[in-house]
C-alpha cells in the first residue's frame, strides 16, 4: 500500500515537471491523474473501510457535479472556475478535521496532542481557503463585491481573528473547558477569515491570489496527512504548497505585481491616493 | 517526538523541497495551466475522505466525511478536466506553426 502511494505521489512529480514545456504538458497532466487514480483505487482497499455505499454515492455525485461544471465552463470563465474548485479542496480538509476532531472527542479514535494541532491547522488553513476561493469566485464571475472592498481598521479586525482562532486552538489543544464548541469556533472564525482576507482584493489580481490560495490548500492536505498518517497525503500536499508558493512569486513578478501589495491592498494605513 | 511522526516530518520537508525545486524558470504561459494541475493534485484530500467516511460510525462524521467525499471530487474531476480543456487549447496553435515551419523548408 505505502509502496503504491509512492508510485503515485512519482507520478505526481513527473506530471508537474512535464508540465514544464508547452509540448509535453498535455501528457503530464495525464500523468498525474493516473497517480491520482492509483492512490485512490488503493486506499479502497484500506481495510478500515467498511461503508462502500456512502462512498459510492459521494463520489458519483461529485464527478458529476466536477464533470459537468468543467465542460461546460467557457474558456473565458476559467481562473473562477480554478478558484472554486481549490475552495471545495480546502472545505474537504475542514471537513475531514472536523470528523476526526469528533472522533477524537467521543473516544472512538485515539488522539494525542500532535493530531488535534494537525486538526487545527487543517481547519484555519483549508476554511482561508474555502471561503477565501469563493469570495474569488463570486469576484470574478461580477456577482458581488466587485473591486476593492475595505471597511475601517480591517487589519485590526483580521489579527483580532487570528489571534482569537488561535487563542481557542490552545484552549482545544490544552484540554481546556469546551474542546468540541471551541473547534468549530475556530471553523467559523476561519471562515470569516478567508473573506476578510479577500474581499479587498481588486478582481486584477484575482489569479494570483488564487494561486497562494491553491498553496494554501496543498498545506491543508499536508496536515490531514499528518492526521491520518498517510503518506501519499503528505507528499501531494507538500508538492502542492511548495509549488504552489513559487508559482505565486513567480505570476506576480511575471505581471510586476509585488506580493505583498497585493494581499494589503487596501487594507494598509494610508487611503488609496487615485 | 514519536519515531512515526519524525518520519513524516522528513518526507513533508523532501516533498517541499522537490516542489520548490520543480517550478523554476517556467514560461509564463504555462503558470495558468500549472496552477489548475497542481489544484487538481491537492485533490489527492480525496484519500483523506474515503478513509473518513469509510470508517464513520455516527451521524455526524458520516454527514461530515460525505461532504467532504463530495467535495474532494469535484476537486479531482473538475481540475483534471479543466487543464485538460486549457491545455488542448493552446497545444494547436504550436502544431502548426510547426508544419509551417517545415513547409517552408521544403520550398
Amino acid at each position: 500500500m505505502t509502496l503504491s502511494y509512492m508510485f503515485a505521489a512519482l507520478l505526481f512529480i513527473l506530471g508537474v515537471r512535464r508540465l514544464r514545456s508547452p509540448e509535453t504538458a498535455r501528457s503530464g497532466n495525464s500523468l498525474a491523474a493516473i497517480g491520482m487514480a492509483i492512490a485512490l483505487g488503493v486506499t479502497l482497499l484500506d481495510q478500515r473501510i467498511v461503508s462502500y455505499w456512502e462512498i459510492l454515492v459521494g463520489v458519483a455525485i461529485g464527478s458529476v457535479i466536477g464533470y459537468v461544471s468543467a465542460v461546460r465552463v467557457p474558456m473565458t470563465a476559467m481562473p473562477q472556475m480554478v478558484a472554486a474548485f481549490n475552495g471545495v479542496g480546502g472545505g474537504a480538509v475542514a471537513f475531514i478535521a472536523l470528523a476526526e476532531f469528533y472522533q477524537i472527542h467521543i473516544g472512538q479514535v485515539a488522539g494525542d496532542r500532535a493530531d488535534v494541532f494537525f486538526i487545527l491547522a487543517g481547519i484555519l488553513i483549508g476554511s482561508v481557503s474555502f471561503a477565501g476561493s469563493a469570495i474569488a469566485y463570486v469576484k470574478l464571475e461580477e456577482l458581488f463585491l466587485a473591486g476593492s472592498v475595505t471597511f475601517p481598521y480591517q487589519k485590526v479586525a483580521n489579527a483580532g481573528l487570528l489571534g482569537a482562532a488561535v487563542l481557542l486552538g490552545i484552549n482545544a489543544l490544552a484540554g481546556g473547558p469546551l474542546p468540541l464548541l471551541s473547534v468549530w469556533l475556530v471553523f467559523l472564525i476561519a471562515l470569516t477569515l478567508g473573506v476578510l482576507l479577500v474581499i479587498p482584493i481588486g478582481g486584477a489580481d484575482m489569479p494570483i491570489v488564487i494561486s497562494l490560495l491553491n498553496a494554501f490548500t496543498g498545506l491543508a492536505a499536508a496536515m490531514s496527512g499528518f492526521l491520518l498518517s498517510n503518506e501519499v497525503l503528505i507528499i501531494a500536499g507538500a508538492l502542492v504548497g511548495a509549488s504552489g508558493t513559487i508559482l505565486t512569486r513567480l505570476m506576480s513578478s511575471s505581471l510586476g505585481r509585488p506580493l505583498n501589495k497585493i494581499i494589503f491592498a487596501g487594507v494598509g494605513a494610508s487611503p488609496p491616493a487615485a | 517526538m514519536d519515531q512515526q511522526l519524525l518520519l513524516e516530518i522528513i518526507i513533508f520537508v523532501l516533498a517541499a523541497v522537490i516542489g520548490f525545486e520543480l517550478i523554476s524558470r517556467v514560461p509564463s504561459l504555462l503558470h495558468t495551466p500549472l496552477m489548475s494541475a497542481t489544484n487538481a493534485i491537492h485533490g489527492i484530500i480525496l484519500v483523506g475522505a474515503l478513509l473518513v467516511l469509510g470508517a464513520s460510525e455516527s451521524l455526524l462524521t458520516t454527514v461530515l466525511g460525505m461532504i467532504a467525499v463530495i467535495f474532494a471530487t469535484i476537486n479531482v474531476v473538475g481540475g483534471f478536466v479543466v487543464t485538460n480543456r486549457m491545455l488542448e487549447m493552446f497545444k494547436r496553435e504550436p502544431q502548426k506553426k510547426r508544419r509551417v515551419r517545415r513547409v517552408r523548408r521544403r520550398v
